[in-house]
């Protein structure tokens, strides 16, 4: 177990800057998730951790040491790939015992821890198969215990549930935080979806361009996104981002609410709302529409259509149809107000 | 052919099955003219005394074979087949993996290597076999001319003798020394490029995941790499085999079987007793021990890779 500290890095790529000036600073036991869409950099800082990418410029601090010069095996890491990596010639065994031989073990340690991490992860009864006859699920589990059979310092996942249906991929969610509980390994988390960085990171890094745009607890970063990328990235469906005069503000979609459902609506801002469309999903209701008295930010590949989105409770909804209108209301508490030309956070919260 | 009628666009009829068998024919035509004619003809002529000069080929049965196992210039050539396809299959293969693997790195001037790697199998093999003749030519061998300007042969007491030659083609250890040597010289591109594509195939995550277990370079190599590689050795070996235990262009430009048929093998002894000899008998008879072995260990090769294939 180790601290992990990044200072000024730099991985460049010929002209590509895909890690672009990053600073981190990560504690002992800490769960950090670096979060950001694909060609952000956080697969190659991770890489760079981990040091199968050579750092252009900047330095790497594992406990506390300077890595910057050390292979990956001199680093003593875990890494699970998004593939898993499982050496497919071997047994899930020999898979698991493999950093252990590695690092030259007594046959009969290796067999005692190698059982300590197939019970971590209850896949004892898989040890004789080989990798192709596993599912994805139990291809996860021993990519998993592979990494944790020895103490690595640092523990460094590269987007393990993607691979995963999406029931299986909840529950495996729920699993790792578990499991991060009680092991208590500094991990870095790389994804590019929102939701598992919220639910799984005790810190979220956001990165776009290969920098870190924003870094905080989750709650924080979705309460008060430092920008409008951040905002455009967190909650699904994302942030509504409306033009008004020389700032633009920047909503949740849960937040937007219809009159008849408002509680205290002293301060409350008005908009009248043009629902275009509804999808129910069951729990909740999406409504599409337009908002008259204001702007979407629109920008190319995001929010394309232009439409402002409401999320409310579908036992609150009433009788919204589409072609509809109606008053709605956000609690001047969710707004967020950004400049308009340089996209940053204007206040910590509205006046 | 007519136009694509409403039946064929559907997928069946007999324009189908006719537009099938036109895309068959010449590769059938091609084997059965060019393969099977010419073995049939064989064992035709293996069990008869034909000769070139003859008209009435007799039936002998399996004669022509007994007279063989008794032959001591077989025998040699039987040996040296063996002999020379194992030496050159065991130095191939090391020497193509060491190859691939340091062409899998990355360097200034990768192209270059790469380019002069495959340069002896993209030659034609009688031009690359003429300019060896001259390597190992008895009086002028440049090879002979660096030994001798380092000292090493040439003078009383050299290393390798005061003879201002080694004759490579006229001693008969070198002059298997030299078979075996310019044989690799031509398989070796073709097995360094199929071991490189096997490389290539090893997802690069599992490589980097071995690094991050803590695997040194040993260990990676013989753990991970190798096991990894197999099926595609075993193409490597196939290829290398087939062409080594099969092929006489090497014997009969370089050694033309000699010094005194110690270096024949059974391809060019085939071919110097059934054609230039005119024993058309008992040069099939020579050929056809070629076959059990080359259909027997290519079967056998063909299983292996099927049961190695590592997949996930």
């Amino acid at each position: 177990m180790a601290t992990l500290k990044v200072e000024n890095v730099h991985t460049h790529f010929g002209g590509v800057r895909a890690v672009d000036g990053v600073d981190l600073n990560v504690k002992d036991g800490e769960f950090l998730v670096l979060l950001g869409a694909s060609g952000s950099g956080k697969t190659t800082l991770m890489r760079t951790i981990a040091g199968l990418e050579k750092l252009t410029s900047g330095n790497v601090l594992i406990g506390g040491e300077v890595v910057n010069h050390l292979p990956p095996n001199s680093r003593n890491i875990a890494m699970v790939f998004q593939s898993y990596a499982l050496y497919p010639h071997k047994s899930v065994f020999r898979n698991i015992s493999f950093p252990l031989e590695a690092v030259r073990t007594e046959r009969a340690a290796i067999k005692e821890k190698v059982e300590w991490a197939a019970g971590l992860f209850g896949i004892g009864h898989l040890l004789a198969r080989k990798p192709r006859a596993l599912s994805g699920g139990e291809r996860q589990r021993v990519a998993l215990a592979r990494a944790l059979v020895r103490e690595p310092n640092l523990f460094l996942l590269d987007e393990p549930l993607s691979n995963l249906d999406a029931k299986l991929r909840h529950s495996a969610r729920h699993e790792l935080k578990k499991l991060h509980q009680r092991i208590g390994i500094t991990t870095i988390y790389v994804t590019h979806d929102q939701v598992e960085a919220m639910g799984l990171g005790e810190r979220v890094a956001v990165m776009n361009h290969g920098k870190i745009e924003q870094i905080g607890a989750p709650s924080d970063i979705y309460r008060s996104p430092a920008n409008t990328f951040v905002a455009r990235f967190m909650g699904s469906p994302a942030m509504n981002l409306l033009e008004t005069g020389s700032e633009t503000i920047g909503f949740h979609p849960e937040n937007f609410l219809p009159s008849s459902h408002f509680e205290a609506s002293t301060g409350a801002q008005h908009f009248e709302f043009h629902v275009s469309g509804v999808e129910d999903l069951g729990s909740d209701l999406l409504l599409y529409g337009s908002v008259p008295s204001a702007k979407p930010v629109t920008e190319e590949g995001v929010n394309e259509s232009g439409a402002v989105i409401a999320k409310i409770p579908a036992r609150l909804a009433g009788t919204i149809e589409a072609g509809q209108q109606h008053d709605f209301f956000i609690q001047p508490a969710f707004i967020n107000r950004f400049d308009r030309a340089t996209g940053q956070r204007l206040s910590a919260g509205p006046a | 052919m007519s136009a694509p009628s409403a039946q064929s666009r559907a997928g069946s009829g007999p324009n189908q099955t006719l537009l099938a068998v036109l895309m068959l024919a010449p590769a059938v035509v091609f084997i059965v003219a060019l393969v099977g004619v010419p073995f049939g003809l064989a064992v035709y002529y293996s069990v008869h005394d034909v000769t070139t000069g003859g008209t009435t080929p007799r039936w002998v049965g399996l004669g022509n074979f007994a007279d063989l196992l008794s032959d001591r210039t077989f025998l040699t050539a039987l040996r040296n087949t063996v002999l020379f396809t194992f030496s050159t299959l065991v130095v191939v293969l090391i020497l193509s993996t060491i190859q691939a693997e340091l062409l899998m790195r990355n360097f200034r001037g990768k192209w270059l290597v790469r380019f002069l790697l495959l340069l002896p199998w993209t030659a034609p093999a009688a031009l690359g076999l003429i300019g060896w003749l001259w390597m190992l030519d008895s009086v002028f061998s440049p090879i002979d001319w660096v030994l001798r300007q380092v000292g090493l042969l040439g003078r009383p007491g050299a290393a390798l003798g005061a003879l201002p030659n080694l004759y490579w083609l006229g001693d008969r250890t070198l002059a298997i020394v030299s078979v075996i040597l310019v044989n690799v010289w031509r398989l070796l591109p073709l097995a360094t490029v199929i071991v490189l594509a096997g490389l290539n195939s090893i997802p690069r995550d599992v490589v980097e995941q071995s690094r991050i277990d803590r695997a040194g370079y040993m260990r990676r190599l013989f753990d991970i790499t190798l096991p990894m590689l197999s099926p595609i050795l075993l193409v490597a070996i196939l290829f290398t085999f087939v062409f080594t235990f099969g092929d006489m262009i090497n014997i009969f430009i370089l050694t033309r079987g000699g010094p005194a048929n110690s270096t024949q093998v059974l391809p060019s002894l085939a071919f110097f007793t059934g054609i230039l000899g005119g024993n058309l008998g008992k040069g099939a008879a020579i050929a056809m021990f070629l076959f059990p072995v080359l259909a027997g260990i290519s079967a056998l090769l063909l299983r292996l890779i099927r049961r190695s294939e590592v997949t996930i």
